[in-house]
């Protein structure tokens, strides 16, 4: 067991450090020059030269890419271009809202995919099932920028109930986290389904059903408790979805979160930033597929010994 | 054949024909017409208007180009790049697959559309920085399969049979594997196409894709958003277009992975 932690650990270094040099090297190998953006195109080569000099972009890459890991042990992300604060009270001051966007999703997705996935399971093959199942593809093929502004034309322009962007209060939370969240119920309902239908298979249901169990007992006491599980596990595999949908999300409402912060580093230029995001992302993502792969060896002996 | 196989098929017709006979149809995308801006719909025009008297029906043609050259050009490109890569890998062994997997895993340990915005907004806009970041991402998907495929076949005794007559590892990829694990590749490469379009469409929509005045679908929805109000049309149409085109690719590949994969047949 501490063989298979240490091996996760270490893979999710790799990928961590994997990642933040590739976006490194990106983002150094592209022509366009930082220093012209900050000062704009009229200033004078001298000046040039010396804010080149003091932000060390005159170095061989290789030494900044040392720099740059050198700053992240010490968690110094260096200042943004833009506003010249340091980056990291940035990250800090924007996470809040990302991750209070990210449960809300995550509430709204098990809320409709829970019941839908379950039906689908239950009645297979029926008019059921397959409505439960063309609502979830449906649900697959429209992209959030497209289910926000339907959202906010039902609900702020028609019905004037909910406020169409921002952040102030519970409100204003509903949209964002219905946009976000219903592509994940729509993903999440087709997990639902299909662990369910493998559990219902098993003998021990058969058992209960033999027993006389009441049919809502045997689905909800013996197969959504067993299915649950693996649902469970796989939804942290699906947070790279919600963190990727959380940057357009964040756009379209205004949100104040990372995703946002993200398009703002892109628009300005603010490199140092849009690294840090990439890097928080990519950490949090990483995290969580650990975890999730931790979890799977622990509850799972077979994968651990196979594995390790 | 039923509704499941036509109505895919009839959308990714019509989304074809879109784009290939869209620089024959006398269009005229980026005419402005001030009078007409946000316009419901006239005789000239049954979608109606944008912002700046632009006839939608035209813009709507010029963004299906857009999307279908786009994904076109990022599922070939991944597909060629990832299949190989993948197939090279799981034959060769030793420390090369394991040099590949790594990258494999790094990329896969983070969400792609990410990495793409980053990219695309790192390369700066337009239409070939797009394809670039999508395909950067998207290899990775067929990388992995084909891997995972040829260790399953490549123990088949007709490629150790190539192998005792001293076929180059070259052909016996290209000959002797690569057709027995295309089923599965051409499948994902169906569902590519969904996400390609999305992703395209998400680029333009955040202002990294295409340039004005070219349209896409995203930066067609884009526009809208600010119209909300009083022309929700504006996003209604490429809205649904873009739904419309997502659906078929995923209905399609739901249809090609039941009508293809053997083994899903045998277990049920």
């Amino acid at each position: 067991m501490v063989n298979f932690i240490a091996s996760r650990l270490l893979s999710a270094l790799v990928v961590v450090l994997g990642v933040s040099c590739i976006v490194f090297l990106f983002i150094h190998m592209i022509p366009g020059d930082p220093v012209e953006v900050m000062l704009g195109e009229s200033a004078r080569p001298a000046d040039r030269e010396a804010l080149r000099e003091a932000l060390g972009l005159n170095l061989p890459v290789l030494q900044q890419l040392q720099h740059y890991y050198a700053g992240l042990i010490q968690l110094d992300l260096g200042h943004s271009l833009h506003s010249s604060r340091p980056v990291l009270d940035l990250l800090i001051e924007r996470i809040p809202a990302t991750v209070e966007l990210a449960l809300a999703s995550l509430i709204v997705a098990v809320i409709i995919a829970f019941p839908l996935g379950t039906i689908a399971a239950v009645r297979q093959h029926t008019l059921w099932d397959q409505g439960a199942m063309g609502f979830a593809l449906i649900g697959v093929s429209i992209p959030n920028f497209v289910m926000g502004p339907l959202l906010i034309l039902l609900f702020s322009v028609t019905l004037a109930w909910l406020p169409v962007s921002g952040r102030e209060g519970f409100a204003s939370l509903l949209l964002p986290a219905m946009t976000l969240g219903s592509a994940l119920a729509a993903v999440l309902s087709r997990m639902v389904r299909a662990s369910l239908l493998e559990v219902l298979s098993e003998d021990y249901v058969r058992t209960a059903r033999a027993k006389g169990l009441s049919e809502w007992r045997v689905v909800w006491g013996h197969g959504v408790r067993n299915a649950l599980l693996p649902v469970v596990t796989l939804l942290g595999l699906q947070l790279g979805v919600l963190l990727g949908g959380a940057v357009i999300t964040e756009t379209i409402f205004s949100w104040p979160g990372i995703g946002q912060l993200t398009i703002e580093a892109i628009q300005r230029r603010d490199y140092p930033v849009l690294q840090a995001c990439v890097l928080l992302i990519s950490l949090v993502y990483v995290v969580v597929n650990t975890l999730t792969d931790l979890a799977y060896g622990w509850l799972d002996p077979r994968i651990r010994l196979g594995e390790g | 054949m039923s509704l499941r196989v036509w109505f895919p098929l009839g959308i990714i017709l019509l989304w074809l024909l879109m784009a290939l006979l869209g620089p024959l149809m006398a269009l005229e995308p980026n005419q402005i017409e001030l009078s007409k801006i946000l316009l419901n719909h006239d005789s000239n025009a049954l979608l109606g208007y944008d912002d700046l008297g632009r006839p939608l029906w035209d813009r709507l043609v010029m963004g299906a180009q857009t999307s279908f050259m786009v994904a076109i050009g990022v599922v070939t490109i991944s597909l060629i790049v990832g299949t190989l890569i993948g197939a090279v890998s799981g034959y060769l062994g030793g420390w090369f697959d394991h040099l590949v997997t790594r990258i494999i895993d790094i990329f896969l340990a983070f969400p792609g559309i990410l990495l793409a915005i980053a990219m695309a907004g790192i390369l700066g806009p337009g239409v070939e920085n797009v394809v670039i970041a999508l395909a950067v991402v998207s290899w990775v998907g067929f990388a992995r399969l084909s891997r995972a495929q040829v260790l399953s076949v490549k123990h088949r005794e007709h490629v150790q049979a190539a192998i005792a007559l001293g076929v180059s590892p070259v052909l016996i990829v290209l000959r002797h594997l690569l057709p027995l694990i295309m089923a599965p590749l051409i499948i994902e490469a169906t569902f590519g196409v969904a996400s390609v379009v999305i992703a395209e469409a998400g680029l333009s929509f955040l202002g990294l894709g295409v340039q004005a005045p070219d349209a896409s679908w995203g930066s067609m929805i884009r526009d809208g958003t600010r119209y909300l109000l009083v022309a929700p049309h504006m996003i209604l149409v490429p809205g649904i277009a873009l739904m419309l085109v997502v659906l078929a690719a995923n209905l399609l590949g739901d249809q090609l992975r039941d009508r293809l994969d053997v083994r899903l047949k045998n277990n049920r």
